[in-house]
């Protein structure tokens, strides 16, 4: 016990000694440390906010999607979540033959009955700014039914959600999120409020009348936003037009996806079993497309493994760096060692055994890892804080990884420091005090 | 005439320096050390003193030979049972002081009782007892790099009877230190000697010194060419 204190204290002194020798040997396990921690934090973080925000989308809806038909039925798996990996396959443009029609979506439901609750259908036009004389901000323009609405909290402030005639007509009206009002209308929802406003994407503009201005829930973002968000387009808001007009613009007349709110008493999974049958059924006779039923329960599970596999790979990388400092701890035990062969020669002189000499060495090595390892976990904690608070997620160390990051250090102190400690035991008294 | 301590018996040492060279250092040495007594070691440079002392203290093996310390066969001994010798048996004082830096003088006295796993507080205890018998008791926090050359051999020396050692082995432990000094220094061994009864075998370049032990055994060439009765 006395030993183990006397051997810290020896370690510390040996460090305070050569401060900047200490600190450089330490870099490696620093930046290895920080960097796994750092990305543990942020990636804990970023999975627990986006699993959130899609529970928050209903975790028992079903996402329908028109996905291309693999040309070689057996590479069915390669075609993962609307992305095909295998890169030879020809891209086909779905034509209007091609689209999941309303007339389908009346068929589900009559097949499928209270099963299924309401549909929320998505358009999307594209990204584009809306002007208000001299000022502009950002949207995503969509097209959407009123279970889109009812599916994501959202709520109207200010008008009226689009008239039946509006949506049956496909008129040009639109809903402006609250949020844009930061920059338009000088906040002011009622001047919003059945204003004009021309909207440029792609180079055409549109005209569409204000009916009214909605609100998202508190501390969830809705779905384009939130994806916007991540992808650093802070202030992109979405623009809600109705279906007709959003179909209109685009030349369309059916839908690429759709979300399928279902009875909460279902169980997803199976319905999108189902659900996938009875579109299987429709279109056997479409060679190139088919449609894809997936619950978001099975989307949150694929999002937390595409998670997981990135934080395994960076944690690689910081595994990487780990290792690299552990070389560095051995190499300065090693000219440690070397410095220090007269002062191991007295003390075998004075009786210590070689066990003892291996002791305090590798209890220096443990120091010195420790140390850079607490100093690892330090700046990994507060780089991962500000990387969770630049994406927008709220992020909390775990407890988990700082005891394995200790652990960890004190594993490379031992693994690194077994060999120099060794060779220090083995030196014969009289050569070591003989060294000069 | 108190019982051998000591026993050496045809010591060589050679030292293999590159194939085919071989330098033999000690050509045969042989004798006896008592309990008790105080011997000096005296000799040319070059002429193997510090060799021996090395074999003695079971810092080096020799070559050839047999060698008893208190009893115990030292050529047998595995490292660890010499680890444990040098621990308990042997007190070594080097002309170079030896030291541990950046460690108080308290600490370094305790340093054997550590190794020997004497508990803390009578360890304390009986380093500051050591340091007063050497009249250290006011530095015993000072390090080794705060202390003159006098005053760091007296720690070496309450170090070297932390445990109470059976012999002392002093390799020219005045050698660097001027004759004043170097005075006080040997009158400790004296106090050791004539107060606690230790065995002390002493190597040194000076004659008078020499000549206030009880035994000069001479050495020249890694031959015991004299021995003779001192003053001491
Ligand atoms: N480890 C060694 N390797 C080679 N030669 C050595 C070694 N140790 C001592 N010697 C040689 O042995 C001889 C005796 O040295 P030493 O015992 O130190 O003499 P002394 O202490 O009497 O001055 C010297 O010639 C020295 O060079
Ligand atoms: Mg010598």
């Amino acid at each position: 016990m006395t030993m183990l204190y006397e051997n810290i204290r020896l370690a510390l002194f040996s460090l305070r000694a050569n401060k900047m020798r200490a600190l450089l040997t330490m870099l490696g396990i620093i930046i290895g440390i920080a960097s796994v921690i750092a990305i543990m934090t942020v990636g804990d973080s970023v999975t627990a906010t986006v699993t959130e925000s899609m529970s928050a989308l209903g975790a028992n809806n079903i996402t329908l999607s028109l996905q291309q038909r693999p040309e070689d039925e057996e590479e069915d798996t390669a075609s993962l979540w609307g992305m095909n990996f295998g890169d030879d396959e020809e891209e086909k443009e779905p034509t209007d033959k091609d689209y999941i029609t309303t007339d389908m979506l009346k068929s589900l439901k009559d097949a499928f009955g209270d099963a299924i609750e309401t549909y929320s259908v998505t358009e999307s036009v594209g990204a584009g700014e809306i002007q208000d004389n001299e000022r502009t901000a950002s949207v995503s323009v969509m097209g959407t039914s009123l279970g889109y609405f009812w599916a994501n909290d959202l709520e109207i402030l200010q008008g009226n959600y689009f008239s039946e005639r509006d949506l049956t007509d496909g008129a040009y009206v639109a809903l402006l999120s609250e949020d844009a009002l930061d920059d338009l209308f000088d906040g002011s929802a009622e001047a919003a409020v059945g204003s004009r406003i021309t909207t440029a994407i792609d180079d055409k503009y549109y005209n569409f009348i204000i009916e009214g201005v909605y609100s998202e829930p508190e501390d969830e973002t809705g779905g384009a936003a939130m994806m916007a968000y991540y992808m650093g387009g802070m202030d992109t808001t979405d623009l809600y037009i109705p279906l007709k007009t959003a179909q209109a613009i685009n030349h369309t007349s059916g839908y690429r996806s759709l979300t399928v709110v279902v009875d909460p008493e279902q169980n997803p999974d199976e319905l999108a079993a189902q659900i996938e049958d009875f579109f299987d059924n429709l279109y056997r006779n479409n060679r190139d497309f088919e449609v894809q039923a997936m619950s978001l329960s099975s989307m949150v599970s694929i999002m937390e493994s595409i998670m997981n596999t990135l934080t395994t790979a960076i944690a690689l990388i910081g595994g990487i760096a780990l290792i690299v400092g552990g070389i560095g701890v051995m190499n300065i035990m090693l000219v440690s060692i070397t410095e220090r062969t007269r002062e191991i020669g007295t003390r075998k002189a004075l009786g210590a055994p070689n066990s003892s000499i291996r002791i305090q060495f590798i209890i220096e090595s443990i120091v010195i890892c420790i140390i850079g390892g607490a100093i690892g976990i330090v700046i990994g904690c507060l780089g991962g804080i500000a990387a969770a608070d630049y994406v927008g997620a709220s992020a909390t160390p775990s407890l988990r990884s700082i005891l394995i990051s200790l652990g960890f250090s004190m594993a490379i102190g031992v693994f690194f420091g077994y060999h120099p400690a060794n060779k220090a035991a083995k030196l014969n008294p009289i050569d070591a005090l003989r060294y000069e | 005439m108190g019982r051998t301590i000591i026993d050496l018996k045809d010591i060589y040492k050679r030292f293999y320096i590159g194939t085919p060279n071989e330098l033999e250092v000690l050509h045969g040495i042989s004798f006896n050390v008592n309990e008790g007594e105080f011997v000096a070691v005296v000799g040319q440079s070059g002429s193997g003193k510090s060799t021996l002392m090395n074999i003695i203290g079971a810092l080096d093996r020799p070559t050839e030979g047999a060698y008893m310390l208190d009893g115990v066969d030292m050529i047998a001994a595995k490292d660890n049972e010499l680890s444990k010798i040098r621990n308990r048996k042997i007190g070594f004082v080097f002309q170079t002081y030896n030291l541990i830096s950046k460690t108080n003088a308290l600490k370094n006295v305790e340093m054997p009782m550590l190794y020997a796993g004497v508990p803390g507080r009578r360890r304390i205890e009986r380093a500051k007892e050591l340091l007063k018998m050497v009249d250290m008791q006011d530095r015993m926090k000072h390090l080794p790099e705060e202390l003159s050359g006098g005053q760091k051999q007296r720690v070496a020396i309450a170090r070297a009877m932390a445990n109470d050692p059976a012999i002392i082995l002093a390799d020219e432990p005045t050698g660097a230190l001027d004759s004043a000094t170097g005075r006080m220094v040997m009158d400790l061994f004296h106090k050791l000697h004539d107060e606690e009864g230790k065995t002390i075998v002493l190597i040194t370049h000076s004659p008078e010194l020499a000549e206030e032990t009880e035994r000069i055994i001479t050495i020249r060439d890694g031959n015991v060419i004299g021995e003779r009765r001192g003053n001491g």
